[in-house]
C-alpha cells in the first residue's frame, strides 16, 4: 500500500487538522491510566504519560523515522525467491534532507510521531504503580527507536507486509490502519512489562486469588474515553488518507465507523457486566469503549456502518472476558486493562478487516495477509520486545522496591503526592 | 520454559514467513501459516505459564 505521491492542498490541509487531533487520544489514555491506578501513584502515572510521549517523540525524530520512513521513500530491499522484500527504510537520521512542508512524507512523519507517543503510553496502563520512571523511559527509547519503526515500516511505509498483495497476490496486502502498529504493538509491550514487573503487592493471595484494587477516580477514566474518541477520529481519518489513499470525503464514513464501533463496544461491555454482576461495571465499560476504538481502527475506512457496530459488539464482549482470563487464570496484573484493550481487541480488529470489510475484495488472500501480520506481531515483535525489556531490566531494574510501592510512586519518585490533603494508604482491598 | 516458549514463537513466525516464497499455491501457504501460528500459540502458552504467580 503506498501513500499518495502528492496531495491536493485541500487534502493536505484536512490531513494536518486531523493529525493535530491525535494528541487528544494520548490525553484520553493518560486520564484513563491515571484514573484506574490508585491515588498514591496518580501523579506518577500522569507524569509518566508526559515523559514517554516526550521521549518517544524525540527518539522517533532522531532515528526512529530513519528505520520507518514513508511509502515511496528510499528503503533497503532483500531479494528472496526473485521477489523484493522491502524490509527497512533508508532515511537519514535527524530528518536530514526531509522538508517539513505539506508533502505526504512530512505528514506521515507528523502522524507517526504522535502515533508512536500513543503506542508508548499503552504499557503504562499495565505497569502502573510499580514501574520506575527511568526504566519506563528506557523501554520507550527501545519501542520508539526500534520496535515500532521496524513493524511500522513493514505495515504502513511500503514494507513487505503491506506489499503482500502485489508480491504474492494476497488481497491488497496486510491492512493495518494503526491497529497493529500502535495498538497491538503497545498492547504486547504492555504484556511484556506486566510479565517483567510482576503483580502489585497484595494483588494475589498464596492460592493465586486476585484481590480487587479499585480505580481511584472513575470520572477521570470516563472523561478520558470521550477525549480518546476525538483523538481516534483524527488518527483513523489521517491514516486512511495517508496510507490507504482514501479521498477526503471518506472521512465521514471513517468518523461514523469509529464512533459506532466505540459506542457498540461500550454498550456491549455494559450489557455483559450487567448480566454477570447484576450491574454495569464502570471501569469495564470504559475498557470496552476503548476496545471499540482500537478494534475499529483497522478497518474503519473499509467497513459498512452495520459491520462497524458488529466489530464493536464483539470487541466489547471480548475485552470483558479477556480481562478476566488475564487476571484470574494467567495471574497478569494489568491495572489499566492495556493488554486486553489494545493487544486483544487490536488483534480482533485486524481479523475483522478480512471477516467484515471489503478490503482486498473479501478474498481468501486477504485473510492470509492479515494472519501473516498477526503472526509477525506475536511471533517476532513480542519476543523481540520482551527480550529487550528483559535486557533493560538486568541493567536497570524496572520495578520499584517494596517500600516504594507501599509508599506510592508519587512520594517515592516524585516527593509529592497528587492529593496531599488526603490520607491515601489503605491496604484493605475488597476480596472477590 | 520462558526461553523455549520464546524460541517457539520465533520458529512459528519463521514457518509462516518461509511459506510465502517457498510454496506456490494459496492453499499450501494457508496450511503452513496456520501451522506456524499454532506453533506460536504453543510458545505463547509456555511463556505465559512461566510467568504465573507461584502458589504457596
Amino acid at each position: 500500500m503506498a501513500a499518495p505521491s502528492s496531495l491536493s492542498e485541500t487534502s493536505a490541509a484536512l490531513c494536518v487538522v486531523l493529525i493535530l487531533l491525535v494528541p487528544l487520544a494520548g490525553a484520553g489514555l493518560a486520564l484513563i491510566n491515571t484514573g484506574l491506578a490508585r491515588s498514591r501513584s496518580a501523579a506518577h502515572v500522569m507524569l509518566a504519560s508526559l515523559c514517554v510521549f516526550a521521549v518517544a517523540a524525540i527518539v522517533y525524530i532522531m532515528f526512529g523515522f530513519s528505520w520507518q520512513g514513508a511509502p515511496g521513500r528510499p528503503a533497503h530491499v532483500l531479494t528472496i525467491g526473485g521477489k523484493a522484500w522491502n524490509w527497512i527504510a533508508a532515511e537519514p537520521i535527524f530528518l536530514r534532507g526531509l522538508r517539513l512542508d505539506l508533502s505526504p512524507a512530512s505528514l506521515v512523519l507528523l502522524l507517526q510521531m504522535f502515533s508512536v507517543g500513543l503506542a508508548a503510553m499503552v504499557p503504562l496502563g499495565a505497569g502502573a504503580e510499580r514501574w520506575r520512571l527511568r526504566a519506563l523511559s528506557a523501554s520507550t527509547i527501545v519501542l520508539a527507536g526500534w520496535s515500532y519503526p521496524l513493524f511500522g515500516h513493514w505495515a504502513l511505509s511500503g514494507g513487505w507486509l503491506s506489499q503482500l498483495g502485489s508480491i504474492y497476490g494476497l488481497g491488497q496486502g496486510y491492512v493495518d490502519g494503526g491497529a497493529g502498529t500502535i495498538q497491538v504493538m503497545g498492547g504486547l509491550s504492555a504484556l511484556s512489562i506486566a510479565w517483567t514487573l510482576g503483580p502489585r503487592r497484595g494483588k494475589y493471595s498464596s492460592n493465586r486469588e486476585p484481590a480487587a484494587i479499585p480505580a481511584h477516580n472513575i470520572v477521570l477514566v470516563l472523561i478520558g474515553c470521550l477525549l480518546a474518541l476525538v483523538g481516534w477520529l483524527g488518527l483513523n481519518s489521517a491514516s486512511a488518507i495517508l496510507f490507504n489513499r482514501s479521498e477526503p470525503s471518506a472521512v465521514v464514513l471513517i468518523a461514523v465507523n469509529t464512533t459506532l464501533s466505540a459506542a457498540a463496544s461500550g454498550l456491549a461491555a455494559a450489557i455483559v457486566t450487567s448480566l454477570r454482576f447484576g450491574r454495569p461495571d464502570a471501569s469495564l465499560v470504559a475498557n470496552g469503549w476503548m476496545a471499540g476504538l482500537v478494534a475499529g481502527s483497522a478497518a474503519a475506512a473499509f467497513l459498512k456502518p452495520p459491520a462497524a457496530v458488529l466489530t464493536g459488539l464483539v470487541a466489547g464482549a471480548l475485552v470483558v472476558f479477556a480481562i478476566d482470563l488475564l487476571e484470574f487464570r494467567l495471574t497478569i496484573d494489568d491495572p489499566g486493562g492495556a493488554i486486553s484493550v489494545h493487544a486483544i481487541a487490536g488483534l480482533w480488529g485486524l481479523l475483522s478487516v478480512a471477516l467484515l470489510s471489503d478490503a482486498g475484495g473479501g478474498s481468501s488472500g486477504q485473510w492470509l495477509a492479515q494472519l501473516v501480520g498477526i503472526a509477525t506481531l506475536l511471533g517476532l515483535m513480542l519476543p523481540l520486545t520482551h527480550g529487550l525489556n528483559s535486557l533493560i531490566d538486568r541493567v536497570y531494574p524496572h520495578r520499584v522496591d517494596a517500600e516504594g510501592e507501599w509508599q506510592g510512586m508519587d512520594i517515592h519518585e516524585l516527593g509529592a503526592s497528587a492529593y496531599p490533603e488526603f490520607v491515601v494508604h489503605s491496604d484493605e482491598f475488597t476480596q472477590h | 520454559m520462558k526461553l523455549a516458549g520464546s524460541l517457539l514463537l520465533l520458529a512459528g513466525w519463521g514457518i509462516v514467513v518461509s511459506s510465502l516464497p517457498l510454496l506456490p499455491s494459496l492453499r499450501m501457504r494457508a496450511a503452513f501459516v496456520l501451522a506456524g501460528m499454532a506453533v506460536e500459540l504453543v510458545g505463547l502458552s509456555l511463556v505465559a505459564r512461566s510467568h504465573l504467580v507461584p502458589k504457596g
